[in-house]
């Protein structure tokens, strides 16, 4: 009986075991699969992006439609031109945002702040389109390259706002009041000492947002609109890399099919460079502490 | 952020290398896009301070952002309706700039161009009632052709299309089905499909999905060697869609003055059935826009001539000469 | 002091305006869409979230179908992403060696950053085709009986746009899953192994449960990001708003149809009826945002509380 009851456990506890180690090949499986298609897509993107550069594609403009050859060039042009209106409108009002939340809010309003900003950043892209077209597009009676910068930098508010709010609070309290004890005043002593310290953090925060825009499309539909030249003034259309992409993604033809690969990567290395720069400001911030 | 602002330095400069050319926006119809894209490259030798930008978001598009004035031009192959017209802040004129067929386009394995549709079956087909390709009504016209057991993907326009616009409006008027379940416009309630964005998008569909049929611009079927068939007209005869073809059904078709007509199902007997007008809208007052007026003005009075060379290589029937010239007077009375 | 006081006054005065500028946008988006959908939201009234026609020529819209298309999208995704998200978190917290948990996040955070329009390309040049000529023909054969594998294959559908926003989720689950199972105090799990447990034993009974509201929470947030997606689906759900119960015919979801459709909608019904969608979706945002941060918070809250402790 004694027995029996043991060898029971004995079997209860090898099945025990044996699910264990199972359950590890099983986790190790999703774990591969995850990296197996981000290989794969990767892969895709630099053999097909790879094939389909040329220099052409950095030099040239779009050519007629179903004609092969010409290039990217305006797209390229267009979309730094909108990640630095991006800029404009996102850093100003999330890094205010973020060092008022930081050093001056009162507890329900910074709560209210930081809930709207979340809400912001859960926003499909789509809507950002809509907003800026009825507020930009429909008064300036244009599509335009401000009216895509805009929706591109409201987007970029919520990240920045955050991390500005975090690596501002992060600031030692002795550098604080240090500032304080020499009887600067308190705007002195943000914008003297704490922004400075802070930096580094912040500027990682703005690449980070910069490259999650980089790569939008939706909110650029009815605002950037896309254009076939360069862009001569903020207040005409501008073509994108992303816009490019899509439209010669679903098309039919070919030679319009390479582009596509070939801007594809083309983004994509813009996007992965942005967010590596992102991470020197992080390290770099660490060695001006450390060095201090 | 010293090189950040170098770099906003050398981008300002180098748009302002261009400043001083006139850059004209349009957008809507993508069945005139191939034709209206190489107008534009060839119009750059003749005034090479003028630029286009075209984008080809479909006929709807370019009826609604003209109406709001977000762009100098819009593209349409559906012509605006009264409501559309009165709803606009100022007279907009059509100026047709090309006539084109609509391929009925497949992709069918091991079947090559030349199928043969009666309306019956066209209609049949986007309404859902025919669903294999090997139905006996397809069969029965094309005694000799092998053709699989095989689901038919229909593929039409997710955009507000002009393409759609002459599509339906023929398969309304020949089938009095179509009519009541569905109705013309620019964008329809779709018994059926795949929609595809654009012309592009439909060839797209028609290129990667073998079983699937579609209207498409003739251009875009050629460029893309998409196999099409060709389709009984009011006389009985089944005719290709080809340049002649397509400039039978316009003549003895009377058109009205503001250009608004439509050449689909023409009772020629030697017209191809599912063809159009594509127009150019333009506002009678330009005056106010600076230069852009007399730019636009000098644009369409050229490619209504000089132009229309050009698209008929891309197989766009060429504006018979009549037309040409009343088209050149409602130019001239455009303000700027 | 004095002269401090005041323009400390002015500073924070003129900084308040960047913060309060923020609320003015969320509450400038929201009315702005509320104003514009407003003739849509008084004719067609409740009845537009349940009415299936969608029909320009008539002016009859009932966003069911994108609604439909949205729900099915995005719940077969969490479906597919769910499981493989949370095993990926747990192998990378609780088994990998650190260094290479540590290269492994590092390329899911890579995944993640990768742009919705390249997912598209993607989608239509590699996954359609694989889906048509490989999964689907699998499906219909060996699970044909169900009748969510039914009907045409056409490859370009609402399951190839599931495993798409499947692929573009994932990495959202196993980051936030990722700080949830490692939040986990490690006293509870030392407990589970003290008590006989095998790892995991441990790790369901113990982690699992401990960390569910946050792992929910994640789950939420991705839901979220599944939801609003557009470009990847537009791309490759084959644009038609009909409701069908296979997996294997084309749909349209609220965020796509505002994309094809926008630019286009020639009479103010039409533009208005979209932009409700557009309202819905902002709803939905506010909504998913809620309820992730309530869950999350319930756990790293009690984390917190934990550290103070």
């Amino acid at each position: 009986m004694k027995d029996l009851v043991l060898k029971s456990f004995d079997a209860t506890r090898l099945r025990r075991e044996i699910w264990d180690k199972v359950m590890v090949v099983v986790l190790f499986l999703c774990a591969a699969c995850v990296l197996f298609i981000l290989f794969i897509i990767l892969w895709h993107l630099i053999a097909r992006g790879l094939s389909s550069l040329n220099p052409a594609f950095f030099t040239h403009l779009p050519k007629a439609v179903g004609e092969s050859g010409g290039g990217m060039a305006n797209a390229i042009i267009g979309t730094f031109v909108l990640l630095l209106l991006a800029v404009g409108v996102g850093v100003p009002l999330g890094l205010g945002a973020g060092v008022y939340l930081s050093e001056y809010a009162h507890q329900r309003f910074a709560q209210t702040v930081r809930f709207m900003t979340d809400v912001l950043n859960g926003v499909p892209s789509i809507v950002f389109g809509i907003f800026s077209y009825t507020v930009c597009v429909l008064p300036m009676k244009s599509f335009s390259a401000v009216s895509g910068g805009f929706a591109l930098g409201l987007m970029m508010i919520p990240m920045i706002t955050r991390t500005s709010e975090q690596f501002v609070k992060m600031v030692p309290h002795q550098l604080r009041e240090a500032g304080l004890a020499l009887g600067l005043p308190k705007w002195r002593v943000i914008t003297g000492i704490i922004l400075p310290s802070a930096i580094g953090g912040i500027m990682t925060g703005i690449m980070v947002a910069l490259a999650r825009v980089a790569g939008e499309t939706a909110p650029l539909l009815f605002t950037a609109f896309g254009n076939l030249h360069y862009t001569q003034s903020l207040m005409q259309p501008i073509a994108a890399i992303p816009l490019q992409i899509f439209n010669y993604a679903v098309s039919p033809y070919s030679d319009w099919h390479r582009q596509a690969w070939a801007g594809a990567l083309v983004l994509i290395v813009i996007v992965f460079i942005i967010n590596i720069w992102a991470q020197y400001f992080v390290y770099s911030r660490k060695r001006w502490s450390a060095g201090k | 952020m010293k090189k950040l602002l170098a770099l906003v330095a050398a981008l300002g400069f180098a748009t302002s290398a261009w400043a001083g050319q006139i850059q004209l926006t349009g957008a809507g119809s993508t069945f005139i896009y191939p034709a209206i894209t190489k107008w534009f490259e060839a119009y750059d030798s003749i005034d090479p301070n003028v630029q286009f930008n075209y984008q080809a978001i479909g006929s709807g598009a370019g009826i609604k952002e003209i109406t709001d004035k977000i762009v100098d031009f819009g593209g349409t192959d559906g012509p605006m309706t009264e409501g559309q017209m009165a709803a606009a802040p100022g007279k907009i004129y059509h100026i047709p700039l090309v006539m084109g067929a609509e391929a009925i386009a497949y992709n069918i394995p091991g079947v090559g161009p030349g199928l043969k549709f009666t309306p019956d079956v066209l209609a049949g087909i986007w309404l859902g009632e025919i669903t294999n390709w090997n139905d006996p009504k397809i069969t029965a016209q094309n005694p000799g052709v092998n053709l699989p057991n095989m689901p038919i993907i229909v593929a039409h326009r997710s955009d507000g299309s002009g393409t759609t616009f002459i599509f339906t409006h023929y398969l309304s008027s020949v089938s009095p089905e179509w009519s009541s379940k569905v109705g013309f416009s620019t964008s329809v309630s779709w018994p059926v499909g795949l929609g595809g964005k654009g012309n592009q998008g439909v060839s797209g569909i028609l290129t990667q999905n073998p079983g699937s049929i579609g209207y498409v611009e003739l251009a875009y079927a050629i460029q893309n060697k998409i196999p099409y068939g060709v389709v009984e007209n009011s006389s009985g005869n089944f005719v290709e869609p080809t340049v002649e073809a397509t400039s039978e059904a316009a003549s003895g078709v009377p058109i009205p003055a503001d250009f608004r007509a439509s050449i689909v199902n023409s009772s020629n007997p030697k017209a191809y059935p599912i063809c159009g007008f594509s127009w150019m809208l333009i506002y009678k007052n330009m005056a106010g826009e600076g230069a852009k007026g007399k730019a636009l003005v000098d644009f369409a009075k050229w490619a209504v001539t000089d132009g229309q060379k050009i698209s008929a290589q891309l197989d766009y029937a060429p504006l018979p000469s009549d037309l040409i010239a009343k088209i050149m007077k409602t130019l001239d009375k455009i303000s700027y | 002091m004095s002269r401090h006081d005041t323009s400390d006054l002015i500073f924070r005065r003129v900084l308040a305006a960047f913060p309060i500028t923020v609320l003015i946008i969320v509450a400038g988006i929201f009315f702005e869409l509320v104003y514009s959908s407003l003739p849509s939201l008084h004719k067609f009234g409740i009845g537009f979230l349940y009415h299936s026609i969608w029909n320009p020529v008539e002016e009859n819209f009932g966003a069911l179908p994108f609604i439909y298309g949205t729900c099915v999208t995005s719940l077969v995704a969490l479906l597919l992403a769910i499981p493989i998200g949370v095993g990926a978190a747990i192998y990378l917290v609780e088994y990998a060696p650190v260094k290479v948990s540590r290269v492994i996040s590092t390329l899911v955070d890579l995944l993640a950053a990768i742009p919705s329009v390249i997912y598209g390309l993607w989608g239509i040049f590699v996954l359609v085709p694989f889906m048509r000529n490989v999964v689907q023909p699998f499906l219909g054969k060996y699970f044909g009986f169900l009748p969510l594998f039914q009907g045409p294959n056409y490859g370009i559908g609402m399951l190839a746009a599931s495993v798409m926003l499947a692929i573009i989720i994932v990495p959202f689950i196993i980051s936030v899953s990722r700080e949830v199972i490692a939040a986990v105090p490690f006293v509870y799990k030392e407990s589970a192994y003290a008590l006989g447990a095998t790892r995991w034993e441990a790790l369901s009974n113990i982690v699992l449960s401990y960390g569910k509201a946050g792992i929910l929470g994640a789950v939420i947030l991705a839901l979220g990001r599944a939801i609003g997606e557009v470009m990847a689906v537009t791309m490759i759900i084959g644009n038609d708003p009909k409701i069908a119960l296979s997996l294997f015919s084309p749909g349209y979801t609220l965020a796509s149809v505002i994309a094809n459709e926008f630019a286009e909608a020639d009479f103010p019904m039409y533009l208005s009826a979209l932009i409700e969608i557009a309202l819905v979706l902002f709803l939905v945002a506010i909504i998913v945002n809620i309820l992730a941060r309530l869950l999350i918070w319930s756990v790293t809250g009690a984390q917190s509380a934990e550290a103070v402790k």
